[in-house]
């Protein structure tokens, strides 16, 4: 380290040693000092326009923002006197007096960062005439609720709708105080450019950007006798229900969370990882057929929802390079209801098939028609990890000290492959382990791809298989994704097969995850995926067990027609417009 | 009183549809004078004469281009801010339409003095009218090769784009202008980067008002008249905009130092029906507001600081008695509420706020209270908003606060209830 690097300054008194080029609101959290802060965002773009982190500098007229400004050599900064304090309660109360503040029925009680300020600040009652306006809810899609009546704005919604996905599907309009954040023509997400990641609703800091809540619907199911209602959870979710609970970023918590859905009243338990495992069997299946018979190439992975939305909306003359394999929770779900249900002799309309999932696209995945018979959809509904989160708070579950628990036989068998999933890379990883040892008969060399692995963007590698030289690339965000797919409308993209996921770090960071997620716990998950593929006993898809028997007794082979019929699906260009 | 004109000396002097009307009147001497001196020096005037920009922001010009032209990176920019978007100020309106040449001229001279590539005049939407004149201006320099490539045969090569405004007052204000230019909604942004370094399409980028602008063809041509003009802090002239309730509202070129009777009695004619002065508001409206105990002050920056007035924009805002200064401000307030950007809290939602004490207050029913509440925001708003807007949204209501205090008084009711 360069000591020019470095820069000296005092916060309230306390002298403190930073690194050229940080910014005061970081500088103070190494006093362990937290500035109040409402659209700063550790992985975004400073905003500097909800003014709350204003603090005090010696010397300067005006107070600054925090989170904007960069520390200088000598600099003393003071973040508690009166007009600090009068001007961050002030901003505080402004808010609120233009705020519906119905906490008690709002999804964000007990999580919103409002109402953590206004109880840091002490706001016992209102000083300014109460100035809200009665605003509409959108809610004509299955995965997004907008209530405008809630909103700060921040901006850190339209920030990662831009700067991440690229997508640009919410903005800033008006001006004053008609300023509001909305969609292109005050249009219901679904008929905007919206992939319905659901990134925005984690980094909203209130209840203004929602998940559409199902938990009450899988509880009345629970509740109903004539159903048996069998859970399966994304391999994602098992790497960051734990932040939730006040354990380290990346805590591996599957054993708990086994435990918590068999109190919360599931009668099987399964594991997503098993569809995963049949995605990669199908997939790489797939890819060779491709290969062989001079197919469309590249293939991409279609797994992720989002991304499937994307193209459809963004893309739809490439829809072609998707592959037709179902996503895992599809896949799992499609199996469920007809040869699990068969082999358990249960009729498939008494089953209620519930997916946890780090992500709210599933929820509009599972109402696709394509995905279910006659009206009967393969998924009967989607939470996300926050929605577990708050079924296990309503049961009352004391998590941390929870027994553990296994997942239930059949399908809660999977293999290392499936874990990694959830990561960005990671299908990639598991659909080489497989398609090397079918097109060679050999085991891979190595089991851990390291290429494909880590945070970057984009990455690309060149793969040998036999007698081919694939060119392969993983590709997570949106924004990404849409300059690989730039190059392939035009031809200038030689991949044989592409990766991608619409999350940042792929489903660890996923729309549906904690509000607390960020870059730095998503790359924790990340590591945490990987080490429960280390450590598994089975590390090739299509060794698991289960697996097998089903493609004995039931789909003959991966590819076959019978597997084509269950386990593929199709996609549909689009307009702008979803239609449910 | 004596007529002096410097600034507005070619006003009605040339026929402002011809280069070679302005040209036979001295025109592009200065610019000649300026490509064979150096940048710097050329600065250096400016310093000399001490021009403080006249947008508003008081910021001293010679400064701002030294500073502008040493910045290291590349494809540099002119901005001429003609928004004039200030309550009751009409100046650069004068200046476009009555020497559009000399300003031409100016933002040519800018372009040298600051080494830049292209130069943009961001007029104000309502002054479509003036568009004409200008693109002609431009024209004929460039057919002249005064802009264009290889400008007097000095290798340098420059282009004057025109745009019209949004229509918003903010979109006067440095970063918003930049950011309307671009096609972006004309929202400011924080600084930094300040605009030197990055502004225009990422460019350092040198901002000027059409004012300021104007004054430097004169002071490079006959620097003496303006020097030996105001006084030691505020030399030379201004122009400034009179309106209100006076008998002959317009715009005067005066020398610094002048008092306020001279300006409202004098030039301006008084007050219309010889009635009093209720309150006067200097730079528009995020300017300081007075009564008439202030005028026989001298017309400076030195003295109005010492006063805690603001020059601003130049504007003189006479205001008699028949309008309450609770009126004032609350027509002062809706401007800005009908202004704001909306993007930062204080901003958004504190002019409301202080709107509806104001409301409260004309209708009597205020508390001890709500006039603590008001101070507060009042000063929350300037101390913690985003750009300059918030930060002077107030300076009316926080000088009536010291001038005023009788208005904002709580009358106990005599009932005892
Ligand atoms: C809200 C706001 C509005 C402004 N409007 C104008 C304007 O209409 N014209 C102008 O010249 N400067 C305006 N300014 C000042 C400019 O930001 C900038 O300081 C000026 O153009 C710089 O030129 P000068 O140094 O020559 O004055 C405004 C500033 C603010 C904060
Ligand atoms: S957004 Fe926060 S403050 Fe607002 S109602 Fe919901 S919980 Fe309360
Ligand atoms: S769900 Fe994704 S695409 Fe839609 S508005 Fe939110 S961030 Fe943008
Ligand atoms: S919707 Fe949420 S994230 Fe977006 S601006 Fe409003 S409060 Fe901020
Ligand atoms: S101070 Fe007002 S005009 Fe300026 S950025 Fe904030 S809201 Fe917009
Ligand atoms: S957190 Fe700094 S301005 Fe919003």
């Amino acid at each position: 380290m360069i000591m020019e690097d470095m820069i000296n300054l005092k916060i309230n008194g306390m002298p403190v040693r930073v690194h050229k080029g940080t910014k005061i609101l970081e500088a103070a959290r190494l006093l362990h000092i937290d500035i109040p802060h409402l659209c700063y965002h550790p992985d975004q773009r400073i905003k500097a326009r909800c003014r709350i982190c204003s603090v005090e500098v010696v010397g300067k007229k005006r107070l600054l923002a925090a989170c904007a400004t960069e520390c200088w050599e000598g600099m003393e900064v003071f973040t508690d006197t009166k007009v600090v304090r009068d001007t961050q309660r002030g901003i505080l109360q402004l808010i609120m007096a233009d705020h519906e503040e119905n906490c008690l029925t709002c999804p964000r009680n007990g999580n919103c960062v409002l109402q953590q300020l206004c109880s840091r600040f002490n706001i016992l009652r209102p000083n300014l005439t109460h100035v809200a306006e009665h605003l509409t809810v959108r809610t004509g899609n299955p995965s997004l609720v907008h209530d405008p009546e809630k909103c700060v704005k921040c901006g850190r919604c339209i920030r990662v709708c831009k700067d991440v996905q690229g997508i640009e599907a919410i903005g800033f309009a008006g001006r004053s105080t008609g300023l509001k954040v909305t969609t292109p023509y005050e249009d219901d997400f679904a008929k905007t450019d919206c992939v319905l990641c659901g990134q925005c609703t984690v980094v909203c800091p209130v209840g203004a950007l929602v998940e559409r809540d199902d938990t009450d619907k899988v509880l009345d199911a629970i509740f109903d006798p004539a159903k048996k209602v069998i859970v399966q959870t994304a391999p994602s979710v098992r790497v960051a229900l734990g932040d939730a609970f006040g354990l380290p970023d990346g805590s591996i918590v599957t054993k708990k969370m086994v435990a918590a859905l068999r109190m919360i009243g599931f009668d099987k338990v399964f594991d997503t990882n098993y569809g995963a495992d049949l995605t990669i069997t199908e997939e790489a299946c797939e890819l060779i057929d491709r290969l062989k018979n001079n197919r469309k190439m590249p293939m991409t992975t279609s797994c992720c929802p989002a991304w499937v939305n994307f193209v459809e909306k963004h893309y739809p003359g490439e829809i072609e390079h998707l592959s037709s394999t179902k996503s895992p929770m599809s896949i799992f779900s499609a199996v469920l209801k007809t040869q699990y249900a068969r082999q358990e002799k249960i009729a498939p309309e008494n089953i209620f098939s519930v997916a946890v999932m780090p992500c709210i696209a599933k929820k509009y995945e599972a109402r696709r028609p394509e995905l279910g018979k006659n009206g009967n959809f393969d998924t009967d509904a989607v939470i996300t990890t926050r929605g577990l989160i708050k079924l296990i708070k309503y049961i009352g579950i004391d998590f941390v000290n929870l027994q553990e628990d296994e997942f239930d036989d059949p399908m809660g068998e999977s293999t290392g492959a499936g874990a990694i999933f959830g990561t960005t890379g990671g299908v990639m990883e598991a659909a080489l382990r497989t398609a090397y040892e079918w097109l060679t008969g050999r085991e891979m060399p190595t089991l851990e791809y390291t290429p494909v692995r880590g945070f970057e963007g984009i990455k690309e590698a060149q793969v040998k298989i036999d007698k081919y030289n694939l060119k392969i690339a993983v590709v997570h965000t949106l924004k990404n994704a849409a300059l690989v797919m730039n190059k392939l409308q035009v031809g200038q993209c030689d991949y044989d097969f592409i990766e991608i996921m619409a999350c940042p770090g792929g489903c660890v960071g996923g729309g549906g995850q904690p509000v607390t997620t960020t870059f730095a716990a998503t790359k924790k998950r990340m590591s945490a995926l990987y080490e429960i593929d280390r450590s598994s006993k089975l590390r090739r898809s299509h060794e698991n067990p289960y697996l097998k028997k089903l493609y004995a007794e039931f789909l003959v082979s991966p590819g076959s027609d019978k597997a084509h019929q269950l386990l593929h699906t199709c996609y549909q260009a689009r307009t702008k417009e979803f239609d449910f | 009183m004596e007529n002096i004109k410097y600034i507005t000396e070619n006003f009605g002097k040339y026929d402002i549809s011809s280069i070679d009307s302005y040209m036979s009147i001295g025109g592009f001497e200065a610019l000649r004078k300026a490509v064979a001196m150096d940048g710097d020096a050329v600065a250096a005037v400016l310093s000399e004469a001490k021009i403080k920009g006249r947008g508003g922001a008081e910021y001293p010009m010679g400064r701002k281009w030294s500073q502008a032209r040493v910045v290291k990176r590349p494809h540099h920019c002119v901005v001429c801010n003609a928004d004039e978007g200030e309550t009751c100020t009409f100046k650069d309106r004068e200046l476009i339409k009555n020497d559009p040449f000399n300003l031409i001229e100016a933002i040519i001279i800018a372009g040298w003095t600051v080494n830049a590539e292209d130069a943009y005049i961001y007029l104000r939407a309502e002054y479509a009218c003036l568009r004409p004149r200008i693109i002609n201006a431009i024209q004929q320099a460039e057919e002249h090769d005064f802009l264009g490539k290889n400008i007097l045969g000095t290798g340098w090569s420059y282009n004057i784009h025109l745009y019209s405004g949004a229509g918003a007052y903010v979109c006067g204000e440095g970063t918003a202008l930049i950011r309307s230019i671009e096609g972006k909604a004309g929202r400011p942004r924080m600084k930094p980067p300040f605009m030197k370094q990055s502004g225009l399409f990422a460019r350092p980028t040198c901002i000027n008002n059409v004012e300021s602008l104007s004054i430097v063809p004169h002071l490079l041509r006959n620097a003496l008249p303006y020097m030996q003009a105001g006084t030691k802090e505020s030399v030379g002239t201004k122009l400034i905009s009179v309106g209100g309730n006076v008998n002959k509202p317009g715009v005067y070129e005066i020398p610094f130092g002048i008092s306020i009777r001279d300006i409202i009695y004098d030039l301006a004619g008084g007050v219309q029906e010889g009635r009093n002065i209720r309150l006067i508001q200097f730079g528009g409206a995020s300017g300081k507001i007075s009564d008439d105990r202030i005028l026989d002050i001298p017309y400076s920056y030195e003295s109005f600081a010492a006063n805690n007035l603001i020059i601003g924009s130049g504007s003189v805002l006479v205001i008699d008695e028949r309008t309450s200064v609770i009126d004032f401000l609350r027509y002062t307030q809706d401007f800005f509420l009908h202004e704001s950007c909306g993007q930062c809290t204080p901003c958004r939602e504190g002019n409301r706020h202080i709107r509806i004490f104001l409301e409260k207050i004309k209708n009597g029913i205020h508390t001890d209270e709500d006039i603590r509440t008001m101070k507060t925001f009042a000063t929350v708003m300037p101390m913690s908003s985003l750009c300059g807007l918030g930060e002077t949204a107030q300076n009316a209501l926080k000088s009536a606060f010291t001038i005023f205090p009788e208005v904002f008084t709580v009358k106990k009711s005599a009932g005892g209830i």
